[in-house]
């Protein structure tokens, strides 16, 4: 059942926003800190309720102002993954998980708990108190309370912000994966767009409670008045891919829509799925097919279209099978290129354009 | 030794912290999480007890509760006797004196559970009741212990109210600390340093067990 959200308040914090979100579709609420996404999650949760709002799951009505309809958060069957993960601290990681069970019969409560948790990888660790994990054990043992209500909606407000580096780059492949098995509506606050355009299916930017962009990661990504809202100077986009094979000289070979790809080593077994990252700023566009250059990977791409940016440059959006890529030249190539959309040219990624941090498991 | 007076005193003591466990519950959780005009005028009624002169306070109740008031009257026509100088009447005015002893501890222990670890409970489905039950209870709990240890050890050395309030009717009225009052206004000292040094082992293990129990709540927060 689709999730839709309807809010608009002038104070606290000025709000004038509308979306939707579809069954088993992630969307990334993305701004500043200040922008009001956490008030809009909060909003859907019900632990907040501003001026004007609607919200609704299907035909469920949870919160309708016009109606005076206010469903306590209790009464909302949604999963939540806090910030900072708000474990019960005198609770072990299975009683955390079966707070969040008690409408199902007690016998049963143990057995779903070991379940969730073991879904999350965390086999072994159920007695444990939330004092005794690490960080990212945490995070998990908050996923498995926020599932353990089979939420009509999930709503995760900034939960990779806790964890180091590496932590996350786990956590992004572990929510990628358990994806698959969710078929609700999932709404991720972040102020990283990286992690958005790695994680979500759609992105809606907000910028002092409005929203300035919305579309898919690549829509939105292309989308200046988004750049500019999160203050973006790097644009990158993310192509999908799948690992193929391990070469010899430690390369690894992806198979993309539009042809090989070559990346420094990649630790996946073939055919694992992912995204990898492709800053704008290291695309060279060529008329002919390259010969003669040290970059491994040139693929042919189609124009989609052009938009011109503050200053000297132009980001050009281009179709690459399936997916959208976006390459930042300057201007002045463009018009001697004489770019315009339609045209089949080529697309050079220099193969260390593509860092090894920036390749992650994603959902394909 | 006067066991009479000591026995009446846990009693008394016993009866105090009973009655008010569940105020102090309703009170320091409301007190701890609602924000409303006028809370600095309920949080100062609550401290009042702790600034007035027992006197003061003593002779209030003795008004409020005497055979010409109201609720003097109320119960003298409910239960067919007076409500000053009872025991009775020393449980209601204990209970009002202790106010602050009880309601403060609870409120700082339920302040210490976080406004994000209530909420979680609320989006893990946990009505308010549950909520209370489940989580802010057993993470509040050492305040509230602190509360009881505290009311309980203050009203075994109340004096003041208790002296103006109930009189110095053995068996009814007469506490352990009056009882002291009155050894040493008879030349009798030992019997005197005997119960004094009773009281001040009660009041000392009273002490002692609220700064563990907070040291605990220090430790668990950190």
């Amino acid at each position: 059942m689709a999730l839709r959200v309807m809010a608009r308040a002038a104070a606290p914090i000025p709000l004038d926003v509308e979306f939707e979100v579809m069954p088993g579709e992630l969307l990334a609420l993305v701004g500043h800190s200040g922008s009001g996404k956490t008030t809009l999650l909060r909003t859907i949760a019900g632990l907040w309720r501003p001026r004007h709002a609607r919200v609704a799951v299907g035909d469920t009505v949870w919160l309708d102002t016009a109606a005076n309809v206010d469903i306590p958060c209790h009464r909302r069957r949604v999963g939540m993954v806090f910030q900072t993960y708000a474990l019960f601290p005198h609770m072990t990681a299975a009683e955390n998980v079966i707070a969040a069970l008690h409408p199902l019969a007690r016998s049963e409560r143990a057995k779903e708990a070991e379940r969730l948790l073991h879904l999350l990888h965390l086999d072994g660790l159920s007695g444990r108190k939330p004092a005794q994990l690490s960080g990212g054990q945490q995070q998990r043992v908050a996923m498995a309370r926020a599932l353990a209500r089979r939420p009509q909606a999930l709503l995760l407000d900034e939960p990779f912000s806790a964890v180091d580096r590496a932590t996350r780059e786990t956590l992004y492949r572990e929510i990628a994966k358990l994806r698959k098995a969710l078929d609700m509506p999932v709404v991720l606050v972040t102020h990283d767009m990286d992690e958005a355009r790695l994680l979500a299916d759609r992105m809606v930017v907000i910028e002092k409670g409005r929203i300035v962009a919305q579309g898919t990661t690549a829509d939105v990504m292309f989308d200046p008045a988004a750049l500019r809202a999160m203050g973006l100077r790097e644009v990158a986009s993310a192509l999908h891919a799948r690992v193929e094979a391990q070469e010899d000289d430690g390369l690894t070979r992806l198979s993309t829509a539009a042809g090989p790809l070559l990346l420094p080593r990649i630790d996946a077994a073939p055919g694992t799925p992912v995204r990898v990252q492709i800053m704008a700023h290291e695309v060279i566009l060529a008329r002919e097919a390259p010969h003669g250059l040290s970059a491994l990977n040139a693929l042919p791409v189609e124009v989609v279209a052009l938009k011109p940016g503050d200053g000297p440059g132009v980001l050009v959006q281009l179709r690459l099978g399936e997916n959208a890529i976006l390459a930042r030249i300057t201007r002045r190539s463009a018009d001697a290129m004489k770019l315009a959309p339609g045209d089949r040219i080529h697309a050079i990624l220099k193969s260390m354009a593509v860092a090894r941090d920036h390749v992650r498991g994603g959902a394909d | 030794m006067d066991w009479t007076a000591l026995w009446l005193s846990l009693e008394l003591a016993g009866l105090t912290a009973a009655l008010l466990l569940p105020l102090s519950v309703f009170a320091g959780r409301w007190l701890a999480y609602s924000n409303f005009a006028g809370k600095g005028l309920a949080e100062a009624l609550v401290a009042l007890p702790l600034v007035l002169p027992p006197t003061v306070f003593g002779f209030y109740l003795l008004v409020a509760f005497g055979a010409n008031s109201f609720v003097g009257q109320f119960w003298q026509a409910l239960f067919g006797h007076q409500l000053v100088f009872t025991f009775a009447g020393l449980v209601v005015a204990s209970v009002i004196v202790n106010i602050p002893f009880a309601i403060q501890p609870a409120q700082r222990g339920f302040e210490g559970v976080s406004v994000e670890l209530r909420e979680a409970a609320a989006a893990c489905g946990m009505d308010p009741l549950r909520r209370l039950w489940k989580v802010e209870l057993p993470l509040a709990w050492p305040g509230l212990m602190t509360a009881m240890v505290l009311t309980f050890a203050h009203t075994l050395g109340e004096f003041g109210v208790v002296l103006m309030v109930g009189g110095s009717i053995p068996g009814e009225t007469k506490t352990i600390a009056i009882a002291i009052y009155d050894r040493v206004q008879g030349f009798d000292d030992r019997g005197a340093a005997v119960m004094s040094a009773a009281l001040l082992l009660i009041s000392l293990c009273a002490i002692a067990t609220t700064f563990a129990l907070s040291r605990r709540v220090g430790r668990r927060l950190s």
